[in-house]
């Protein structure tokens, strides 16, 4: 529930303002960033997602240390579930796919 | 100490458990509450208790929205979804979760429409696909949670999606933490402030926590390092016997916290007088329903909610172990009856709920040492 997931902006859309497409370890799905409506995040700066809404915006160090702490948590994989889910139908959902892997510990 | 090696810059973490143990007065007991429930699924997963003097005690608090959430709401909601023209979303962290008549995915294995959605903007998609269908979500989380419900209800009201509802169960954590201090069994020294719950409400709302009841609370990050730093935090105003609100979550949560969510939140929901919390009973004001302006999105007012008050299983003991009063373990039916697999309390289904944390990693780790030590 309390899963924050950091992914990086790499499209935003001018005429929708509070969307954007943020990428999460190669995942790419469209997010809401109505939340940061006073301080939008620009494209190529990362943020914290939380059920399909950017919540702050966070350093690309701060992504990659909470990254880290989803995969120590053993909640990498939710994590890319939930990300993968955010948009699809129930249907388009495949029942055993391979979630991409969060890099490892360094 | 087994996790130690995995730690990311393991001599801080070696420095920072040594300082907690300078810091310690070895004649005294202290109870540290961490509110948050990614708190205290990260403490048992990182085995940070290894870490810590046995005069300090972790007391797992009322931050897992799953757990917190009387059965009624379940059965309440899963009423609604009885009307066979309803589809029944949820997060995936409420479908396991045991009403009196199952769990949403046990209504749904009966036929019952039940869909797991991973936002409530897919929730609102779903309405706007099935325009036949009435797409109600079911609701849950504190104030982490509770603006991008709110953004999504505005979304509807303003795109006129009308077969869209909301069964709203969101909850406010300050009047727990008021409860609980309220509470005659519960002694507290201090906090460990929830991290993501405070990037929308920011810090201010604790300081009444350091000036009136003299405890101090330190706002802290998920990673080992954070919550062992957040723990000196404390200990260093406890030992100056100092109370106020520290930071430690600065990279994440500003001081204000987040004015757009606030905002959203604001236009959305007022406060119900009371709300039943799972353990804590009855607090007043500690929950966020729909305002009259949307009421036409609100499930409560659309549909009739039978609102029944169901106990818990008499022999579980959700409450006491919520309240920190029991230990998980200390439950009669804990590792047997009630287990992650066949979960009969709330806390045994989240992994963010105490029991299930403390099953799969401290129950696991004894069984395992038990086996070994009587085959050897």
């Amino acid at each position: 529930m309390c899963l924050a997931i950091p992914g990086q902006v790499v499209e935003l859309f001018p005429d929708q303002p509070h969307t954007a497409v943020i990428d999460v370890v190669g995942v790419r799905r469209k997010v809401d960033l109505g939340l940061l409506a006073d301080n939008l995040p620009l494209k190529g700066e990362w943020v914290l997602i939380h059920v399909g809404f950017a919540m702050s915006k966070i350093s690309e160090e701060d992504a990659l240390d909470q990254m880290r702490t989803l995969r120590a948590l053993g909640e990498a994989e939710a994590a890319m579930q939930e990300v993968q889910g955010y948009g699809l139908e129930e249907s388009e959902i495949p029942e055993h796919s391979e979630f991409p892997k969060f890099p490892e510990a360094s | 100490m087994k996790f130690v090696d995995e730690f990311r810059e393991p001599e801080v973490i070696t420095k920072t458990s040594a300082e907690i143990r300078r810091l310690a007065d070895p004649n005294r007991h202290y109870r540290i509450m961490e509110v948050c429930g990614g708190h205290t699924h990260a403490i048992y997963r990182f085995g940070l208790k290894d870490l810590l003097p046995s005069n300090i005690e972790l007391i797992h608090g009322p931050g897992c929205p799953v757990c917190v959430l009387p059965m009624g709401r379940i059965d309440d909601g899963l009423a609604i979804a009885q009307n066979p023209d309803v589809i029944f979303t949820a997060f995936g962290d409420m479908m396991r979760v045991p009403g009196t008549l199952g769990s949403p995915l046990e209504h749904k294995a009966r036929g019952m429409d039940v869909r797991i959605v991973y936002s409530p903007a897919d929730a609102l998609k779903l309405a706007e696909k099935n325009p036949d269908k009435h797409v109600m979500f079911f609701a849950i989380g504190f104030e982490t949670t509770a603006p991008s419900t709110a953004l999504t209800l505005m979304r509807a009201k303003a795109q006129g999606v009308h077969n869209f509802s909301v069964f709203c169960n969101h909850v406010t954590i300050i009047p727990a933490i008021r409860a609980i201090l309220d509470s005659p069994d519960m002694r507290i020294d201090a906090f460990i402030g929830p991290g993501h719950v405070s990037t929308v409400i920011g810090c201010r709302p604790y300081e009444w926590i350091a000036k009136s009841e003299n405890k101090p609370v330190a706002v802290s990050g998920f990673e080992p390092l954070d919550i062992l730093q957040s723990i000196v935090m404390v200990l260093r105003q406890l030992k100056a016997d100092k109370a106020t609100i520290e930071n430690q979550y600065k990279r994440v949560v500003p001081w204000e916290g987040n004015r757009a969510a606030l905002r959203a939140m604001a236009e959305v929901f007022e406060l119900r007088p009371y709300f039943e919390w799972r353990g804590l009973g009855f607090i007043s004001q500690s929950a966020l329903r729909l305002r009259e302006g949307y009421g036409e999105w609100d499930a409560e007012r659309r549909f009739d909610i039978p609102g029944v008050r169901v106990t818990d299983p008499k022999a579980a003991q959700c409450g006491e172990v919520l309240k920190g009063v029991l230990k998980p373990h200390q439950c009669k039916l804990f590792g047997n009856e009630c287990t992650p697999e066949h979960p009969i309390g709330a806390l045994m289904v989240s992994s963010e709920g105490s029991c299930a944390a403390y099953f799969n990693y401290e129950h696991r780790k004894t069984a395992m040492v038990t086996s070994i030590a009587s085959a050897a």
